[in-house]
């Protein structure tokens, strides 16, 4: 077991604890970002659609997992920015402007519907993010001139300083892409975590009357929360538009919706590991299954039936198994894992009770 | 000038009138415990202070504000903190994170600086500590910093939750039933807190207080309270042997 010595503040304000965490978080990094050279293009596709995933989950992770505001809409937000992002291309605003304004405008969408959903609370406010999800399907039929209703719309390769970035031209450039996205995204949420902003999160999130005593501003703090989460779920929803290449009014179902927010807590409320743990799962899931069909049809000689739902089927078992045994999602698990490591042989099975209880009661209040 | 007034201030919710034409002020440097029986609007003036109810009559001002004029997360920026009956920490983070929010009425720093972590985010990070450890060394937190709140005590909860008031560095401190649920060895570690933090710190403490050991320990003037009305008002003897003080408690000797 390591023990760090603190012997100076900047050691509890840096992100990482110290030269040997920072070390591994490179090398972790450094291995990703040379996944072109070790995997090829089929699974290099399935990695950039997980770091998509990734950047959705930490959007709605700030959301969920650090203010406690429950939000089943996030596929509409999704659907805004990837439909922003598409526009802003075909009215000629070039990729480096049109991207990060999609996510801004995105953003400002979330703040206007962030203003009637300030008072409500957990489940109510669940429903009102999933009935935004379900306009959000008839609002783009509506808006047929500019979105293409149903017909929808489809979107090629961008250029970035005359770097051709496409999805299935280029794959490699498509998946850095996603992989510098993904990285910012991450060390902004780091740098929030650890100033007074994502402190106040975690307030109003806990305890909202002691917040107010603090003088946290409860309904601006929901609404920045509100605002910086649509924000990168706009761009991870471009993201995903670009991945796709065509959507329509269909690609962005309440499905993703609940999919999305499933993936965090199958990853981990309240923590950066669980939104990348989450999406690993929920990225490699389909894959994984019709990859095993193949060798159970392959032992017990059947073909290979395609069975209706399946896919939802398991995902729902994974997740009532998570909510039962493990509610602090996989992240929970590794942490146990390595806590039982790190104090072999005096690991106590109760030792993360009292955290596991107060999850299951509180949280999504 | 007093430093905390309430002139006349009535509170009804509907028909029962929680708080009934109080008037008292509480003078700067000075510790004001508020006594009385369960249900006598002690808790109620509290958070009449900290803004979560309205009065239907009458004026609170602090230190030349109106209270009334500002929204509950607004008081803590004249420098009122306070602590709550049942604890309400922030359950899923540190106490130094605990404490740091309490920082939060000090933040200079904007939406942009903090995402991009900019120098002066990391400056105001280093204050918030220096601050932060100054409290931790004062009520003796060293063991419990990087602890999560949901694996604590309830002992070191409370105290927690004092130290989370003064980090704001208020002027004025309200302690809801600080020694409710603590040992007496905890309760006489308290005392002296208070003795402190009104001594070395400078900060006038109004509290809530069933403990009358505590309360006649270290309180200079004691408000007695009764169905939302002042019962008596003076120094801790002269309030417990006030015959309406007696008789609230032990009622009417027949």
């Amino acid at each position: 077991m390591r023990i760090v010595f603190k012997t100076d503040y900047m050691q509890d304000i840096r992100p990482w604890k110290d030269g040997h965490q920072l070390v591994l978080y490179l090398i972790l990094l450094a291995v990703v970002a040379a996944a072109p050279w070790w995997l090829d293009d089929f699974y290099l596709g399935e990695l950039t659609n997980v770091l998509i995933w990734a950047i959705a989950g930490l959007g709605l992770m700030v959301l969920t997992g650090y203010t406690g505001q429950v939000s089943l809409g996030h596929a509409a937000f999704l659907a805004f920015g990837c439909y922003a992002n598409v526009i802003l291309l075909e009215a000629g605003v070039p990729f480096l402007i049109a991207f990060p304004l999609a996510g801004i405008l995105t953003g400002i969408a979330g703040v206007t519907v962030a203003i009637p959903a300030l008072r409500l609370h957990g489940i109510y406010l669940a429903i009102f993010t999933m009935a935004l999800s379900i306009l959000m399907d008839d609002v783009i039929v509506l808006a047929e001139p500019i979105t293409g209703g149903v017909g929808g719309k489809f979107i090629g390769g961008v250029d970035i300083f005359g770097l051709t970035i496409d999805r299935w031209g280029t794959p490699v450039h498509f998946f850095w892409l996603v992989l510098v996205v993904a990285v910012l995204v991450t060390l902004g949420f780091i740098n929030l975590l650890r100033a007074p902003l994502g402190r106040s999160f975690i307030a109003v999130r806990d305890s909202e009357v002691s917040a107010q005593a603090m003088g946290v501003d409860i309904a601006r703090t929901k609404m920045i929360s509100f605002a910086l989460s649509c924000a990168v779920t706009g761009w991870a929803g471009a993201l995903m538009g670009m991945f796709s290449g065509a959507f329509n009014n269909e690609t962005f179902s309440v499905v993703i919706s609940i999919q999305l927010l499933m993936m965090i807590v199958i990853g981990g409320l309240g923590s950066i590991h669980g939104a990348f743990l989450g999406a690993i799962i929920v990225g490699f899931l389909p894959q994984f299954l019709s990859i095993s069909k193949e060798y159970v049809g392959a032992l017990f000689g059947g073909n290979t039936v395609a069975i209706p739902g399946l896919e939802f089927g398991i995902f729902g078992m994974i997740l009532i198994a998570f909510i039962l045994f493990e509610p602090m999602g996989m992240y929970g698990r590794w942490l146990k894992i390595r806590t039982w490591f790190e104090l072999f042989p005096f690991y106590r099975k109760d030792m993360f009770k009292r955290q596991k209880s107060y999850l299951k009661t509180e949280r999504l209040r | 000038m007093s430093l905390l007034a309430f002139q006349n201030v009535t509170l009804k919710f509907g028909g029962l009138t929680a708080v009934n034409d109080l008037s008292f002020s509480v003078e700067e440097g000075e510790v004001f415990a508020i006594v009385g029986p369960n249900g006598a609007g002690k808790s109620t003036v509290f958070n009449l202070i900290s803004r979560f109810y309205d009065p239907i009559a009458g004026s609170i001002r602090f230190d030349g504000h109106d209270l009334l004029q500002v929204k509950p997360s607004g008081v803590a920026a004249y420098g009122v903190a306070r602590t709550f009956q049942n604890i309400e920490l922030f359950e899923h983070a540190t106490v130094l994170q605990n404490l740091l929010v309490g920082r939060h009425r000090h933040r200079k720093t904007n939406l942009i600086s903090e995402v991009l972590f900019l120098p002066s985010a990391r400056r105001q990070e280093l204050e918030n500590r220096e601050k932060v450890e100054e409290i931790i060394d004062f009520l003796d937190l060293q063991a419990y910093r990087d602890k999560m709140i949901s694996g604590l005590p309830y002992g070191v909860r409370k105290v927690v939750e004092v130290a989370r008031a003064l980090a704001t560095e208020p002027k004025l401190l309200l302690l809801d039933e600080p020694a409710s649920g603590l040992s007496v060895e905890e309760t006489s570690d308290l005392r002296w807190w208070i003795d402190d933090i009104r001594r070395q710190m400078g900060i006038t403490v109004l509290m809530v207080e069933h403990d009358m050991g505590l309360v006649s320990g270290v309180s200079d003037r004691v408000l007695a309270m009764a169905d939302g009305a002042m019962l008596a008002l003076g120094t801790p003897a002269e309030v417990q042997s006030h015959p309406a003080v007696v008789e609230a408690y032990l009622g009417k000797a027949s």
